[in-house]
């Protein structure tokens, strides 16, 4: 399959034209594609028999759910963290030209990892503990993707569906692992991790308000990588390399940028950050690994990178809105009986027409310039 | 200019002879590991049950002595080893780590049978039961490849199928189940292509927003509505069709002429798409779009509507696959129950170097792998169960890792076409 990685590029990375193109590609084109997946979504209780009364009420549940008290936005808070923090190892792949979909297996890894890590060492303080545990969790991250990013280099194994497989080995790798006496609960027969020591987890923020609060310290994390890996994409010499290979891979190596060494690394960072979002997700709120416990996180994190165009702010803001998405459904859920599903329904519908201008332009000419250069690109 | 090709062809000389090298490193790495690690008694036996005592014509065991067998296999690795270290190279890489992989396989068999007898000819059944929907996924991957589309949402077309199987084959019974998941497969066909053709949009995104919204749209139906309606997810299966006469061959017989449509389908399947890609002039009018589509339009042949038909049969082909998942074997749906198969499909089609034949023979091979973890876990052997599920993964990775280089995929695969 060979795939070239210039048009994977050219679609991610929509050559942003100036001023108002700029503004209809980055605000408009995004909200358009929020709205018509929420009318799909109604379309689609619609037609599963849902009352026009429960609909109503479900996209109540769903606004109130993501933003409507304190608690709804310690919870659209704490579901962001994990996909903003995958989702910017995501979107960098996708600037080096890597399409990664391992980052669910990246995640269950270094969640495993910090799980193990955390309770094999619990009698350490907490100021050397939970900052080792991150690490670990981050390095089984960058590790487990960099296996991917070593046979592409190596044997052009297309990214794709090695990681797709790399997730599937990771299932049953924690499959394995929560059945080993050394890392299965005391006492229990059903496959569940040994709790995580209070000295390796991320603080709650709110908890002196309400203890019920979820929202952790991976909060600053989050946003420290966000302002991280915005300054290697943008300002290092390393991200330059990235972006070079990603926008065109022959011209980077005559330029002698080492492709197979750039994909390495640039797999492993989006790995590492992968694996910190495994981490932080055991760390901030699970506290255990139990079987398949990332519950699609990694996927999610696909699109929150898509939506938030490969940056750094956009994915930060996407990642929001997607937490805001899965607290709401929650709410949904709970209020109006429907399922959480739908959610995903909505996701991949927001990311058709964020990756698909042309399309949202057809259905919705107006809003739009109509000199026809927006629709010839 | 000479210089740089110069480097070229010694850069590929040097990788060529290193692969060799590890090709040799890699068998002698075998042939050590079934002799200690694989290693089996002298005199103690692995019984193969061939037949059943009801078929009608029986067969004895095969009894194979464990310990010569293994000293042979370990034998015969480490004479292909050597031999490939020292002067192998060209076709012989591939050949003999081919024939290292099969005699490891064999050896893994005896070791984990010593002792106690095993059902060979149920074994390659389920194989070839297993191998359906990878080779139809494969099969729906070949057809859209060679228009240069690549369709990374067999996955979700597969799913999508099974779930149209399993809601419409309740409410019509099984054939208008499987009418309707052709219909379904085809619709997200369609989809596909006008998302990439049309409007252009990058096909690895559009296929992966395909899986993600089908897994939406299922997962969402199945828990909001197959939970409260069991009767709309309790769907007729296709039971298995003995052909006569034909069926009655040892070992061959319940492989391939006892089984149900899907089995039979993907075969034929399989035979037509061959035929119709490289012995019609559409076929080759496709193929032409595949690798060079400008020139295919100059010569009027309408390459959108080529990629948009070819799309659409292969979603087609792919909803047929999907329909196995419930019609097929157990009638009910459940989440996300295609597993990755589309994905294995894909890996099979290039295992398969983008041909229909090849895609269904690498099915075969990753079916084997599927049913030899299942058997495994009933001997009883000490290699955990996970690992042994595992296998099939592994070994997409290697296929995917180790051939690409030599295969081809069409020249103008993933490109879209901007007509002038």
């Amino acid at each position: 399959m060979s795939l070239s990685n210039q048009d994977l590029q050219k679609a991610l990375l929509r050559p942003l034209g100036r001023g108002r193109q700029e503004f209809e590609d980055l605000v408009v084109v995004p909200l358009i594609a929020v709205v018509i997946a929420l009318l799909f979504g109604m379309v689609v209780m619609l037609a599963t028999g849902v009352d026009i009364g429960t609909i109503g009420r479900a996209f109540v549940a769903l606004a109130k759910g993501a933003f409507g008290s304190l608690n709804a936005v310690s919870e659209t808070l704490t579901a962001a963290i994990p996909v903003v923090l995958a989702g910017l190892g995501l979107g960098l792949g996708f600037r080096a030209g890597l399409f990664n979909i391992g980052a669910e297996g990246q995640i269950l890894m270094g969640g495993l990892a910090a799980v193990i890590f955390g309770f094999s060492f619990d009698h350490l303080p907490f100021a050397i503990l939970m900052p080792l545990t991150l690490i670990v969790a981050m390095l089984v991250g960058a590790a487990y993707a960099a296996i991917a990013g070593a046979l592409r280099a190596l044997t052009g194994a297309h990214e794709v569906i090695s990681t797709i497989m790399l997730n599937l080995i990771s299932y049953r790798i924690l499959d394995y692992a929560l059945r080993q006496p050394f890392v299965q609960k005391e006492g229990r027969s059903d496959p569940i991790s040994k709790s995580v020591p209070d000295a390796a987890q991320l603080p709650k923020l709110l908890d002196w308000i309400d203890p019920n609060l979820r929202l952790h310290a991976g909060l600053f994390l989050m946003l420290a990588m966000v302002l991280f890996v915005w300054w290697l994409l943008f300002r290092s010499k390393i991200g330059f390399a990235f972006r070079a290979s990603g926008e065109n891979p022959d011209a980077a190596k005559y330029a002698g940028m080492p492709s197979g060494l750039i994909i390495v690394l640039a797999m492993a960072t989006a790995g590492g950050l992968a694996g910190l979002a495994g981490g932080a997700q055991v760390l901030g709120v699970l506290e255990r690994a139990s079987p398949g416990f990332s519950a699609g996180l990694g996927f999610d994190a696909i699109a929150v990178a898509l939506l938030g165009r490969s940056h750094p702010v956009g994915i930060l803001f996407a990642g929001i809105l997607f937490g805001g998405l899965e607290a709401g459904g929650r709410q949904m859920q709970v209020d109006a009986g429907v399922s959480i599903d739908l959610i995903g329904i909505i996701q991949a519908l927001i990311v058709v027409f964020i990756a698909a201008p042309l399309l949202v332009r057809a259905i919705f000419p107006w809003g739009f310039r109509k000199d026809g250069k927006g629709a010839a690109e | 200019m000479t210089d740089m090709t110069m480097t070229h062809s010694d850069k590929i000389d040097l990788s060529k002879a290193r692969q060799t090298r590890v090709g040799g490193v890699i068998l002698i790495l075998l042939a050590l590991l079934v002799l200690f690690v694989l290693d089996v008694p002298m005199g103690s036996v692995a019984t193969f049950k061939l037949s059943r005592p009801t078929d009608a014509i029986p067969l004895g065991d095969l009894v194979v002595p464990g310990g010569p067998f293994n000293l042979v296999a370990a034998g015969i690795l480490a004479f292909l080893g050597v031999r490939q270290f020292l002067r192998g190279g060209g076709r012989w890489t591939s050949l003999s780590l081919g024939i290292g992989f099969a005699i490891l396989v064999l050896a893994f068999l005896i070791w984990a049978t010593t002792g106690k007898s095993f059902s060979l000819t149920g074994m390659l059944q389920a194989t070839v039961v297993r191998a359906v929907p990878i080779a139809l996924g494969g099969l729906a991957g070949v057809l859209s490849e060679r228009v240069a589309v690549v369709n990374i949402a067999i996955e979700g077309m597969l799913l999508a199928g099974a779930f149209t199987g399993a809601l419409m084959g309740s409410l019509l019974g099984g054939w208008g189940g499987l009418v309707a998941a052709m219909i379904i497969g085809g619709a997200f066909g369609f989809i596909l292509a006008a998302l990439v053709v049309t409007y252009r949009m990058d096909q690895i995104i559009a296929g992966t927003v395909i899986n993600l919204f089908v897994l939406g749209v299922t997962s969402y139906v199945s828990s909001q509505v197959f939970s409260n309606y069991r009767a709309l997810n309790n769907a007729p299966v296709f039971r298995s069709w003995a052909i006569p006469y034909l069926s009655d061959i040892p070992v061959i017989g319940p492989m391939l002429f006892n089984q149900n449509i899907f089995v039979y389908g993907a075969l034929i399947l399989v035979g037509m798409a061959t035929y119709y890609l490289f012995f019609t002039r559409s076929g080759l009018r496709a193929r032409a779009v595949g690798e060079h589509p400008r020139a295919a339009d100059t010569l009027g042949i309408d390459v959108y509507r080529t990629r948009y038909v070819h799309v659409i049969m292969a979603g087609m082909v792919a909803g047929f696959g999907g329909a196995w998942f419930t019609l097929g074997s157990v009638g009910r749906f459940d989440e996300n129950m295609t597993g990755g198969r589309g994905f294995i499909g894909l890996a099979a089609m290039i295992f398969g170097r983008w041909h229909p034949v090849g895609a269904l023979a690498a099915a075969l091979v990753f079916g084997f792998a599927d049913s030899l973890q299942q058997k495994m876990a009933l001997l009883n052997t000490p290699i955990p169960s996970e690992f042994l599920a595992m296998a099939p993964y592994i070994a997409t990775i290697v296929v995917v890792a180790g051939l690409i280089g030599k295969a081809r995929a069409p020249a103008a695969d993933g490109k879209p076409y901007v007509k002038e």
